[in-house]
């Protein structure tokens, strides 16, 4: 059977974690393709509902990465996407979402180097992890 | 020292000396109208009424073990612009917690309201109670408190007060300007009223009710009733979370969902004018769910029921003051509190916050520290 390969959903600000993708690939820095980068104006826009709905859809993780603190191009975004993050790791694991299913981190614009070893590390994580509970079932 | 006075009850029974109470508050208490569960002419319904008349508080009883709708939601109706006029409304302990939640939320103000809270020693759903109401709804009311004062319990002919109030820890109103005791109160003789605020005290001066002591018997009878609440509601949370303790029984428990989203509408703290689960987002193109079906070979229509109840705990459960009017209102009796509660409790804990308790305690979602929750962002590579 072939290795099992995830399906990673990142939501990432415009001005720090996607300028660093954006980086990463112009400094032709390879990482594995397992993950679907969708560009959000801030972090701090990222509703609970868009990584409930990945999370449901079959999506095996879910990374939101954006400014370091004190960087947000909006002043506070980020803080604001930190305690959705709190609270989703109340809600999720909870109805058996593995924590480590949902990961926050901070990424710089001139961090790309960081960006492709942050990817490369979270598909290990998430391939020891294995499939999501919703990758095959049906739900209602 | 809270000022304290009494209400007499004698042999009127409970029911009259309220509503005698009731008509002294409208005359003498310097407001304009009275938010009071009436009666309604027909059937034993009991819903929230507005009195400015005094004469018209003949259908007044707010201790019938009901409420059909969280009454903070219609406080909110009343306050969320000037009134122009004064109001007492007289509330159960959770729908002054919903109300605490909805000023926050700026849902409403307090600033014309005098908030009159009664102990309350629970409720049952709608359909049981008109069961239970029969004929006779005064006569019932009556019966509810003598059982339940006097040790015989809530119980009759197979049914209970609804598992909401069974759970709630918290029988006694906070946050109230007016409380109406029962606990520990010998209520055959006369009905505890006690000002918490100066608000309150300024009315309770105004009635010139005759003055009473708290009795020393109300402590131990409210800590036993909140002990005997926090037993269930502490199973109740074990037992929820392992029924849905993954999206196989999570799906399971919730199968029953038609998406009809009435747990949201009795939801007294879900207050956004337009859910998004109704909007245009949810209007999918056609071809979508083929593409779903595709997908895992099957899809279950209609689609987004976990997404729903999910999101709406995401959304809501840090201000959930436990009510249980979503159970109440869904028509296929799924046990939605139970799943509500025992998140919430643990989302409120996530934040050091409880919902309803403080007016100054900020919600979760409204603000954040720069110092905080480090332990949620992960430390990579």
């Amino acid at each position: 059977m072939a290795e099992f390969e995830p399906t990673i959903i990142a939501f990432v600000c415009n001005w720090c974690t996607y300028t660093a993708a954006d980086l990463a690939g112009t400094s032709r820095l390879s990482y594995p393709p397992n993950v679907r980068l969708i560009r959000m104006m801030c972090t701090g826009m990222v509703d609970p509902k868009y990584v409930i709905k990945a999370l449901l859809e079959g999506a095996d993780a879910v990374l939101i990465s954006g400014c370091h603190p004190g960087d947000c191009h909006y002043i506070n975004g980020n803080y604001k996407a930190r305690r959705r993050v709190k609270l989703l790791k109340e809600i999720l694991p909870r109805f058996g979402f593995e924590e480590d299913r949902l990961k926050l981190t901070w990424i710089g614009a001139s961090e790309g180097v960081d960006f492709a070893a942050t990817i490369k590390e979270m598909v290990d994580q998430v391939k020891a992890l294995g499939p999501n509970q919703t990758r095959e079932q049906m739900v209602i | 020292m809270a000022k304290t006075a009494k209400i007499e009850v004698k042999e009127q029974g409970l029911v009259d000396s309220m509503q005698g109470f009731f008509r002294t508050l409208l005359e003498k208490g310097d407001i304009n109208a009275l938010l009071v569960p009436q009666r309604l002419p027909r059937k034993n319904a009991v819903m929230p009424t507005l009195v400015t008349d005094p004469e018209k508080i003949n259908g007044a009883d707010p201790l019938a073990p009901v409420f059909p709708i969280n009454a903070a939601k219609v406080v909110s109706k009343l306050t969320r612009k000037p009134l122009h006029g004064k109001v007492a409304v007289v509330l159960r302990p959770c729908e002054i917690r919903a109300f605490v939640e909805l000023v926050k939320l700026k849902q409403a103000r307090t600033e014309e309201v005098v908030i009159v809270g009664l102990d309350c020693l629970g409720a049952y759903g709608n359909v049981d109670y008109l069961r239970f109401a029969g004929e006779d709804g005064n006569g019932s009311t009556q019966k509810f408190f003598q059982n339940a004062l006097s040790g015989k319990g809530t119980a009759w002919e197979g049914i209970d007060i609804s598992p909401a109030c069974k759970a709630c820890d918290h029988p006694i109103p906070e946050n109230a300007d007016l409380l109406i005791g029962l606990l520990g109160v010998d209520t055959s003789d006369h009905l505890l009223l006690k000002a918490n605020t100066a608000k309150g005290e300024a009315i309770l001066d105004n009635l010139k009710l005759p003055a009473a002591k708290e009795s020393e018997g109300r402590k131990k009878a409210v800590d036993a009733l909140v002990a005997a609440r926090s037993a269930y509601r502490d199973q109740m949370f074990e037992e929820t979370s392992e029924a849905t303790a993954d999206i196989e029984k999570l799906t399971s428990y919730l199968s029953e969902c038609i998406n009809c989203y009435n747990c949201r509408v009795a939801c007294p703290v879900c207050y956004c004018k337009e859910c998004v689960f109704v909007t245009d987002v949810f209007d999918h193109e056609p071809s979508q769910y083929l593409q779903w079906a595709k997908r895992k070979g099957a899809v279950k229509m209609p689609t987004d029921t976990v997404f729903y109840h999910i999101t709406r705990l995401a959304h809501m459960s840090t201000a959930c003051i436990g009510c249980g009017q979503c159970s109440n209102a869904c028509p296929n009796n799924i046990p939605v509190m139970e799943i509500f509660r025992t998140i919430a409790h643990y989302t409120q804990k996530a934040f050091d916050y409880e919902a309803g308790l403080s007016l100054d305690d900020e919600p979760p979602l409204s603000v954040f520290r720069e110092d905080e929750f480090q332990e949620v962002v992960a430390k990579m590579h």
